[in-house]
């Protein structure tokens, strides 16, 4: 009984975290005057700076470490307090699904980068081979959604194992520049390839599944009517539900192990017996996998794309996304992708700067806070376990 | 002296040039089974790039090396050391990052269970390993040193030299390698704590039934203290061999270390 207070005593900070930022998320995408935003910016930058100061990150933390599963239910809850308050604001809605999405797509560029050290510049042609996929298979097939989602995973990790032998010859930035390569040639084969729809791009379906209609609004009763976004962020909820367990069971194995070798020293690790490409291939296909459902959902939430939407500036984003969370992390993933996403969209004097916005916050993290702004813990291979 | 069934690795005049510089020329040695045996010799004669040679970080360039039974010539350093030869490196080459235990798993790498679908799903039987693999790693750290063993999810970056070098031979053998490569352990530290460092390998020889230890070493009085016999190479020649006090009195080591005429 004792030891249950005081699990729930260690839970509290934690909880508390979690809710002021709702809270703080919700006042911020409420609010619609500049000035406003503006001044919640720097109050909430305080605010944090303030907690972080007098320990509260860090009792944050150990909430976290304590009972991680029940510090998952928090967040999850948090979400889904967060949606009910917009439940009808169409744009809201959007921009909470693809904040979700954007952090798939994140996770995966964590397990290259941040794991294996394999650079990727190219995520956001991963990102829309998915998106592709999902176009091409809702119009021409009546392959089941789910299907169409892993569809556009498989099919970014199998496209992705063209650029494995470039990668895995080169060492370090030499295959960063490989996935530039890769990232600009996906453009212009879009917008020369008229079966894509060329530079108009093409519809895609909403999501269907099992008979649950992603495009319709939700109607309970007479008078409440929810917006059909709603469907899109439980559904991206779903799927970074579990490509956050995913990636983090991977980080906690021998496999997370072997990838963080690999990063670390390919040398030493050789001389241990490691296959360095069969794990530099792993994190590779993973992310990419990971890359690729995010953008299959994405697409079948916008209903349209085009290449204008997988530049190289949009895989600058998501390095620039896992740089500033704190590389390895994925909760910082979680904080930064909020940031970078909804940053731009309710501040819109930035919106045109917004380049220059994240490529002065990565040099900035880069400079005063090289691990990101929540640096990853080190490795614990079963939570909550004590050497007896 | 060819290589008997007493050898556990010979090598037969390996040859390794970079460009017009000859780093092993013809060097002809062998390591008996459960021997300890120093490798010396001035900076530049080659110790280091015989150890590469073996360990498959370069391919020599001729000769062959044969360990057990098996002709191990120009294998992969990862066929080297799934064969059983493990080593540690001059500039420790530990991941700083990463905790005692991960680092010291880094070397346990050919006896964990590396399926991503073991890693992945069945978490039961992982935790089995990890704890399994834990225990092991303990007690191979306290044979070092025990109050270590309570330290072991700390990063190593944050430890001294000679945790380093301790985790460093841990991570070596762990595996339980037959032939244990120590690469000039006592570089960058006190005379104090080479000594015991030098404790500590003696007691874990003492641990491990089949091993041997091929070590190199500019300290005199290490080698003294624990090598059975030593090789002395200078300009990528074996010049001499013997027991310690063999080679030291012979007039042509005198020479490559002092540089008498």
């Amino acid at each position: 009984m004792n030891r249950g207070n005081a699990s729930l005593a260690n839970l509290l900070p934690g909880a508390l975290g979690i809710a002021a930022a709702t809270a703080f998320l919700i006042l911020f995408l409420s609010v619609e005057s500049q000035a406003g935003i503006a001044a919640l910016l720097l109050g909430g930058a305080a605010v944090v700076v303030a907690t972080a100061r007098f320990g509260g990150i860090a009792r944050m933390r150990r909430s976290f470490a304590g009972d991680e599963g029940a510090m998952n239910l928090v967040v999850v809850a948090a979400a889904l307090v967060l949606t009910g308050f917009f439940y009808e604001d169409h744009f809201t809605l959007l921009l909470v699904a693809t904040v979700m999405i954007y952090m798939v797509a994140a996770l995966g560029l964590t397990v290259q980068f941040g794991y294996a050290g394999v650079l990727n510049f190219a995520g956001a042609a991963f990102f829309g081979i998915g998106c592709y996929t999902a176009a091409v298979l809702t119009k021409n097939t009546a392959l089941p959604h789910v299907l169409v989602l892993l569809a556009g995973g498989v099919m970014a990790a199998l496209i992705g194992t063209l650029l494995l032998l470039p990668v895995l010859r080169t060492r370090g930035h030499y295959s960063a520049v490989v996935t530039i390569a890769f990232t600009l040639l996906f453009k212009t084969f879009l917008e020369v390839n008229d079966t894509l729809g060329g530079p108009q791009g093409l519809r895609v379906d909403g999501m269907n599944l099992f008979g649950w209609r992603f495009n319709d609004n939700i109607e309970i009763g007479e008078t409440l009517e929810i917006s059909f976004f709603a469907n899109y962020v439980i559904g991206s909820l779903i799927l970074l539900a579990i490509a956050f367990a995913f990636v983090r069971r991977l980080e906690r194995s021998w496999t997370g192990l072997n990838l963080d070798a690999v990063r670390l020293d390919e040398t030493a690790a050789a001389c241990f017996g490691y296959n360095i490409s069969r794990w530099k291939i792993t994190a590779f296909t993973i992310g990419n996998f990971l890359a690729g459902l995010a953008g299959a959902i994405y697409a079948m939430m916008l209903g349209f794309i085009a290449p204008t939407n997988f530049t190289f500036g949009d895989s600058l984003i998501l390095v620039s996304i896992v740089l500033l969370g704190g590389i390895g992390n994925p909760w910082g993933i979680a904080v930064a992708t909020t940031i970078v996403i909804v940053l731009p969209e309710k501040l819109q004097i930035i919106q045109e700067y917004r380049f220059l916005l994240y490529a002065s916050m990565v040099i900035l993290i880069l400079l005063f806070r090289p691990l990101g702004l929540l640096p990853r813990p080190l490795r614990s291979y079963v939570p909550g376990w004590q050497p007896k | 002296m060819s290589g008997t069934a007493q050898d556990l690795l010979a090598a037969r005049s390996l040859t390794k040039r970079f460009g017009g510089l000859v780093a092993l020329e013809g060097l002809d040695l062998e390591a008996r089974r459960n021997e300890v045996l120093g490798l010396i010799g001035p900076n530049g004669s080659g110790k280091t790039t015989f150890f590469n040679v073996v360990t498959g970080i370069y391919a020599a360039d001729g000769g062959e090396v044969t360990f057990g039974r098996d002709t191990i010539t120009n294998l992969s350093a990862q066929a080297v050391y799934h064969a059983g030869i493990a080593r540690t490196f001059q500039r420790s080459r530990l991941m700083l990052e990463l905790s005692i235990f991960d680092n010291i798993m880094v070397g346990n790498h050919r006896r964990l269970n590396q399926g991503l679908w073991f890693n992945l799903a069945r978490r039961g039987a992982f935790r089995q390993e990890f704890e399994d693999s834990f225990e092991q790693a303990r007690k191979l750290v306290k044979v070092f040193d025990p109050p270590l063993a309570d330290r072991m999810f700390e990063p190593i970056g944050g430890f001294p030299m000679i945790d380093r070098r301790r985790i460093e031979i841990c991570r070596a053998l762990i595996s339980h390698p037959q032939l244990l490569l120590l690469d000039e352990p006592s570089a960058g530290m006190t005379h104090e704590e080479t000594t015991q460092l030098m404790d500590d390998i003696l007691e874990v020889r003492n641990t491990f039934e089949d091993l041997t230890i091929i070590i190199i070493e500019h300290e005199m009085g290490v080698i003294e203290r624990i090598t059975n016999r030593c090789v002395v190479l200078n300009f990528g020649r074996k010049i001499c061999e013997g027991t310690y006090q063999e080679v030291a009195a012979d007039p042509l080591v005198q020479e490559a270390y002092l540089g008498i005429e």
